[in-house]
Order: C-alpha cells, then structure tokens, then sequence
C-alpha cells in the first residue's frame, strides 16, 4: 500500500488538477471481467507480450486471483496460463522483459512461434522483409486449436480505434477464430452470454473502457514495472513519412535516408517492423500522463505503420481473427 | 428562468476508502433519429473536451476536401457503415473532464433501433435525447396551439423511462438554424413538460436548449440573456451516477470460487474457499449471519476481501470475497444473502425487449441468465405487446425484433427475483435462443410470483 501512495502523492503534486480516483472504478470493473472468464471458460488464456495494455492486464489479473503481501509481490497462481505470439521480429529487451515477468511470478508462459508456422508452411511471407504483424492471425490460431484455449483475455480499448469502439466485452469468434460484426451478441448490463460450441471461442477484453491515458495513470499508481523502451532513451531512428523508425536488423534505411539519433519512447510496443517510436523526454509513468494530457496524436496514429494502410485497417485485421 | 428542472441530487457517497464525491463515469445513451444532429453533438463533446487527436482530426480534414469540417464523421467506425453511410451498432466513446470521466453509449436511430437503445440503456445513469426543433411546427405569436412533437422523440423517451435509465435530459437541438430561439425553444420546452407529465416520466433531469453544429450550450453555457441554465456538458458533470442501495439485507450472486491463495496453515484440504461476487445491495462484515440460495443452509461470515486484501466491510456494487466460518457446499450461480431476504419465485411478469430476427415463440423454452446462474425457462404467454409511441398495451401474439412486451415466464428452477424497478441485478435477466446461442431478449422483471 505504501508504494501505491507514495505514487499517487507524486501525481498528486505533478499533476494537481488530475483527478484519478476514477481508477478505482475502472479497476474494480476489470477485475469483475476477469473473474467472470476465470468462472465461465474451461481453458481460459492471458495474452501477456510485455507491452503496456498487457502489463496492466497482468496486475489486474494478480489483484484477482492472487493475495498481496507487500508493494509489487503477491502470492497465489492465475487460474489460466500466459499467451504470446512471437512474430521473431520482437524488441529483444521486450522479450527479455516478458521471461523476466513470468519467472519471477512463476506463472506459465506458452509461445506461439511464427517462424514455426512458417516452418509449417501455413504462413508465407511475400518477401523476407515483409512486415510480420499481420501474420501473426494464423500462429495465434493455431496456438489456440494446439492448447484448445476457449477464451483469449486482450488488453484492447476501445478507444484506440474506431473499429474497436464497437467491440465486446465478450466477443464471440466462430470456428475459423472470425469476428462477424454484425452477428456480435448483444451484451446487456454486466449478464454476459459466454454459451459457445466447441471450436469456437471467446475474446474477453477487461480494460475496453480504459483509455491511453487511464492506462497510464494505473502504471504510475500501481508502479507497474515495463520494459525499458516505454521510457525516453537515445536511440537510431530514420524519419520517414512524419513516423520515426527504429533502426533494427529488419527496418534497414531506405535509399536516401539519413539515420539519426534521437531521444525517443515507445507509445505502444509491437513487430519491430510497423512500431515508431515518438520524440519525448519523459523518463518515467507519471511524466508520460503529463505529456499524454497534452498530447495531440492518437496513439495508434503516431506509431503503427501497418494502421495508415487504410482507414479500415484494423477492421479487416479483426475480421480475420487479430487481438 | 433555468431550464433544469430537476437537480441532481448530491450523491451519498458509499465508498469508505474515498472522500465526498462520485468517482464513477458516467455512462449516458445518446438518443436520436437520422439528421437530429446526434453525431455532431457527440463530435462536438470529443472535440471540445480535447478527445480528438490531431490524426484523426486530419483523416477528417481530407474527407471533407476544403469545406468546413463535418464533427458527425467522428463517429463512425465500421467500413459497411462508411459504404452505406449509417451506423450499424452501438458505439462507446470516451472523454473525460476535469472533474469526470464519461463514456457515451451510442445508440443509431434507424431500424434496429430499439434493439441498439435497449443495449446502450442497460446499464446506463442517463439518456440524452436529442429533439430538433427544425422539424417542429412552431407557428407564431403566443396564441398558437401547442408544439406537437415528433414521434421519434416521444419513443425516445418513453422507452428510456420503460428501461428505467434514471435520469433523461433532453438537448433541444439547432437551436442556429430557428429564426427566433428563444420563442422556439419556450414553445418546444413547454410541449417536453406537457408530455412528459401525461407520459409519468420520472427521470426528467433537464431540457436544454443545443447548436451542436456551432458549440453553443454543449460545453460553454450559452451566452444568451434567456437561458440562465447550465451547458450540456455542466448537467452531466453533475447526475448522479447508479449507485444501489447500501443499506439493509444483503444480496450478493456468487460469481467465481477460489481456493484461498496458499495459506494452509490448517493443512491440506481445509483451505478456506473464498465466494467472489458484486454485491447487488447491502453490505458484508466479518460476524454477519447469511443464508445461502438454493441450499437454504445458513453460516457466519469470516472474513471479507476486496482485490487481495481482507477488509472490515464491503458494499453494494463493490466485489467482496466472502470467506464463510464452515465448510459449505456453494457455487458460481448460487447467492449469499441475509437470513430470510430470499423469495424464490417460479413464475413472473416481465417486460421484454425482443432483439433477435426470429421472433419470440410462446411456449419454446430458452435459456435464461439471471445473476450468475443458467436456467431453463418457457414463455407461457404474451400478455400483450407494448406500443413504443405511446406505452399502451397492443393485442399481440408473437414478438418480434425492435418489440417490446409483457410477459409471463415460467422457470425450470425457482430464483431470487427482485423487480427491476427496486435493483438493477436481482431483475434483470438475458434470454438467449438454445439453438443459435444468440442473446435474443431482455427481461425487466415487474412482479414476482
């Protein structure tokens, strides 16, 4: 509880004006959910990749399952295990992160490989440098039909997209892991329909009604550890259509470019190869909730190549069984 | 003169770990036909409360091609929507201000309407139905006879008050496009008071006069010398959010049962099992006597927890863990209660929303879900169909999708209703279709046995 105060005092003073009370709400809203697919599923799953939304999940799972002893330590087990794709092209400090988190809580971690769906032949790049972040779809999938998960617990918001605004608490996918959107069930007060044939299965996102900068002001309240690109840091970047991109193994310069370093965050945390970092000097949670108050581009906007395709991007991704 | 008619009320704060105030969102349902300007009014409370990003203004400004930016277009989500130009499902959306956080349940006017509107409506604290006073008959003079309103205003309304969203505010809208407002609007304002005291609506919360195409009253009160009233968004900033009653028996459906975590001091197999569920109305402490539904058997309380602590009390709408002083049989669907608070009854009259294609079939039996538990349920009769523009019973022997009834429903198992008028989670109830897994109706329970 110290901890918890000590952070909420230095928001207090940062941020004066900021009322966060809010959060309890929203928390205690978050916690209902995940009991209700803890009691609902068979074989209920976490997607946890170590970034941000995810992380939050996570202390929201632990607050639900588990007893606090003291700060940041619990004790217990989740009632379901740990879910990521790993596209390959993951940050490695993200990965590390991930395996970092997991030991120390001792809770178990599955990996869906895409490389191993490639090896299988059910995923098949156009060329070697193609983005990877749609692709993903099929590797989650076949994680699901391998392990029978019947439930997927996401940390999507609905406000990230304007797609999502119309998502489900519980959203319904048919055997092909398809979103219908216009065949979701109704979802009235908090009397979710999880009844489901076998095959099909559920999407259950806790913190729909979180926005960015909710899930900021939890990470600053709860002290939530996350990996360290979430905090400014010098790093090579190219500039390329108003977007900063990283300079990694799979984002080489294109002709013409010049690689610069500059004092960048990440805003979300994905495929190496459509993730931007953004220019800013906030070094911890409770600066990142000053400069997201002021802040003038939506998240996914600022950072997500694979988004700017077209205004319906994500809409056809969800179609096809994305997060 | 103000335009409020009913304040809200301050709200008694439950919460014992927070000080004075409503910490809440408010979650409000904005109701409103094609062209009433519903889009632009929620474009217009993004925007002005800074929930619009310099990106998606942009997207905007490319749309629109050079000519003034269209705020409706914020709002719609989906690529068969933008083909067609409609909405096809509620949307939520989300601003904050200083003092709150809201999230808007979006509700498209056109034909699967009254389904969207019983989705957005369950669970909201307020309904913000939006009139347009371009489309009324406002004549001239102080002899004319009274505004007649349009019928999509009355349903609007009438189904609001029918799901019992506590409080309807009323946003008079281009109020920019009237040659005399202030007369327009005193004319529309007297009509909403006539109909709602002959309709019996109870949650009037305000009548407010709106251009949401210039930003006149939504954010900023408006700068006239015949409105004195608070904005749009200074009314909502000040509803109370629903809150159940802390107060006398408890009610709580159990929802999930866990194993505590690890302390086996006492040894394997006496691991206490801790009952997670929201609490519906009352409160828990340690040393609190309960009955347990169905089994009838009673126990004390033990302890309670919240979120991974142990805690003196909990209080309705918080979710306790309720740790019971012996060893009971108790699962996920069953409630703890006070000694003596349950009635289980077998049979029970309830109004119907019907929201699913294939219409409501007297005497199939469905599944129905009340609090955390499943049962079986027939439905015995249609007592009759209600009419949405006026709440008057219509003879009727099916339902179909967009109508609303009453009914009478017939359980396989007896359960603890409550009418809905009095709680939100003993009344309620879902009706899925047993073949389809569909959620194909909403029942508000009216009486019990």
């Amino acid at each position: 509880m110290n901890a918890r105060a000590e952070f909420a005092t230095s928001l207090d003073t940062l941020l004066p004006e900021l009322d966060h009370r809010h959060l309890d709400w929203l928390e205690e809203e978050a916690i209902f959910i995940l009991r209700e697919v803890a009691a609902s599923f068979e074989r209920p799953a976490l997607l946890f990749s170590g970034g941000k939304d995810s992380c939050v999940v996570l202390r929201l799972a632990e607050k639900a399952f588990k007893t606090r002893i003291a700060g940041n330590h619990f004790k217990g087990q989740l009632p379901f295990p740990l879910l990521h794709v790993d596209t390959g092209h993951n940050f490695p400090e993200v990965i590390a992160f991930r395996d970092q988190r997991v030991a120390e809580m001792g809770e178990r971690l599955v990996v869906g490989h895409l490389e191993d769906s490639m090896k299988r032949g059910t995923v098949r790049l156009a060329h070697p440098l193609e983005s990877r972040n749609g692709h993903q779809t099929v590797t989650l999938l076949e994680a699901i039909e391998e392990h029978r998960f019947d439930c997927l617990i996401g940390g999507a918001r609905r406000d990230e997209e304007k797609a999502r605004a119309k998502e489900r608490i519980f959203s319904h996918r048919d055997s092909f892991g398809q979103w219908q959107p216009k065949e979701q069930r109704p979802e009235l007060w908090t009397l979710f329909n999880t009844r489901h044939r076998p095959g099909e299965h559920f999407r259950s996102f806790p913190i729909s009604n979180w926005t960015e900068l909710d899930v900021w002001l939890y990470l600053a309240r709860e002290n939530i550890p996350l990996p360290h690109l979430y905090y400014a840091h010098q790093r090579q970047v190219m500039r390329r259509k108003g977007l900063l991109v990283p300079l990694t193994d799979v984002t080489p310069p294109e002709a013409g470019e010049t690689v610069e370093t500059a004092t960048v965050r990440f805003r979300t945390v994905g495929d190496m190869t459509c993730t931007c970092p953004v220019e800013s000097d906030a070094a911890n949670a409770t600066e990142i909730v000053a400069e997201t108050l002021t802040v003038t581009v939506s998240e996914r906007g600022a950072t997500r190549m694979d988004d700017r395709t077209s205004e319906a991007s994500m809409e056809r991704r969800k179609k096809e069984g994305y997060f | 003169m103000s335009a409020v008619l009913k304040q809200a009320a301050p709200v008694a704060d439950h919460r014992v770990t927070s000080e004075g105030t409503d910490h809440r969102a408010l979650r409000f349902l904005t109701a409103g036909s094609v062209d009433d300007g519903k889009s632009t009014l929620i474009g217009r409370l993004l925007f002005d409360s800074q929930a619009i990003l310099a990106d998606q203004l942009n997207a905007l400004e490319q749309r629109a091609a050079g000519a003034p930016v269209d705020l409706s277009l914020l709002t719609d989500g989906l690529e068969a929507e933008r083909e067609q130009g409609i909405t096809i499902d509620v949307a939520f959306r989300y601003f904050a201000t200083r003092s709150r956080k809201f999230i808007i349940a979006d509700a498209p006017g056109h034909e699967q309407y009254t389904r969207n509107m019983v989705t957005a409506a369950a669970g909201s604290d307020a309904a913000v139905v939006l009139v347009d006073i371009t489309k009324l008959d406002i004549g001239k003079g102080g002899q004319h006879p009274p505004v007649q309103l349009l019928p999509q205003t009355r349903r609007h309304a009438l189904l609001a008050h029918l799901l019992r969203v506590p409080s309807i505010v009323f946003a008079v809208n281009k109020l920019d496009a009237v040659a005399d407002p202030q007369a327009a609007f005193e004319a529309t304002r007297a009509a909403l008071l006539a109909f709602v005291a002959e309709a019996g609506i109870t949650g009037l919360a305000g009548i407010l006069p709106v251009s949401a195409l210039r930003g006149d009253n939504v954010t900023l009160p408006l700068n006239a010398p015949w409105y004195d009233g608070p904005s749009l968004l200074q009314l909502l900033e000040r509803l109370p959010t629903t809150q159940e009653r802390t107060e006398g028996a408890l009610l709580q459906p159990v929802q999930y049962v866990a194993r505590d975590a690890g302390d086996d001091a006492k040894g394997a197999g006496h691991l206490p099992r801790v009952f997670w569920g929201r609490i519906a109305h009352g409160s828990v402490r340690a040393g609190d006597a309960v009955q347990v539904f169905p089994s009838g058997e009673r126990a004390v309380v033990a302890e309670v927890r919240r979120a991974g602590s142990t805690v003196a009390a909990a209080l309705a709408g918080e979710s306790a863990g309720i740790v019971l002083d012996r060893q009971l049989d108790i699962s996920r669907g069953d409630w703890i209660a006070s000694p003596g608070g349950l009635r289980p009854v077998q049979r029970f009259t309830a109004t119907l929303a019907w929201l699913d294609t294939e219409p409501a079939t007297v005497g199939r039996k469905y599944w129905v879900r009340h609090g955390n538990r499943w049962v079986q349920a027939r439905l015995s009769a249609i007592e009759h169909q209600i009419d949405i523009h006026s709440l008057a019973p219509v003879d009727a022997h099916a339902l179909t999708v967009n109508q609303i009834g009453q009914v009478v429903i017939e359980l396989q198992q007896a359960l603890p209703l409550e009418p809905y008028a009095d709680n939100r989670v003993g009344g309620a109830l879902i009706v899925v279709d047993p073949a389809t897994h569909r959620t194909s109706g909403a029942l508000l329970v009216r009486s019990a046995g």
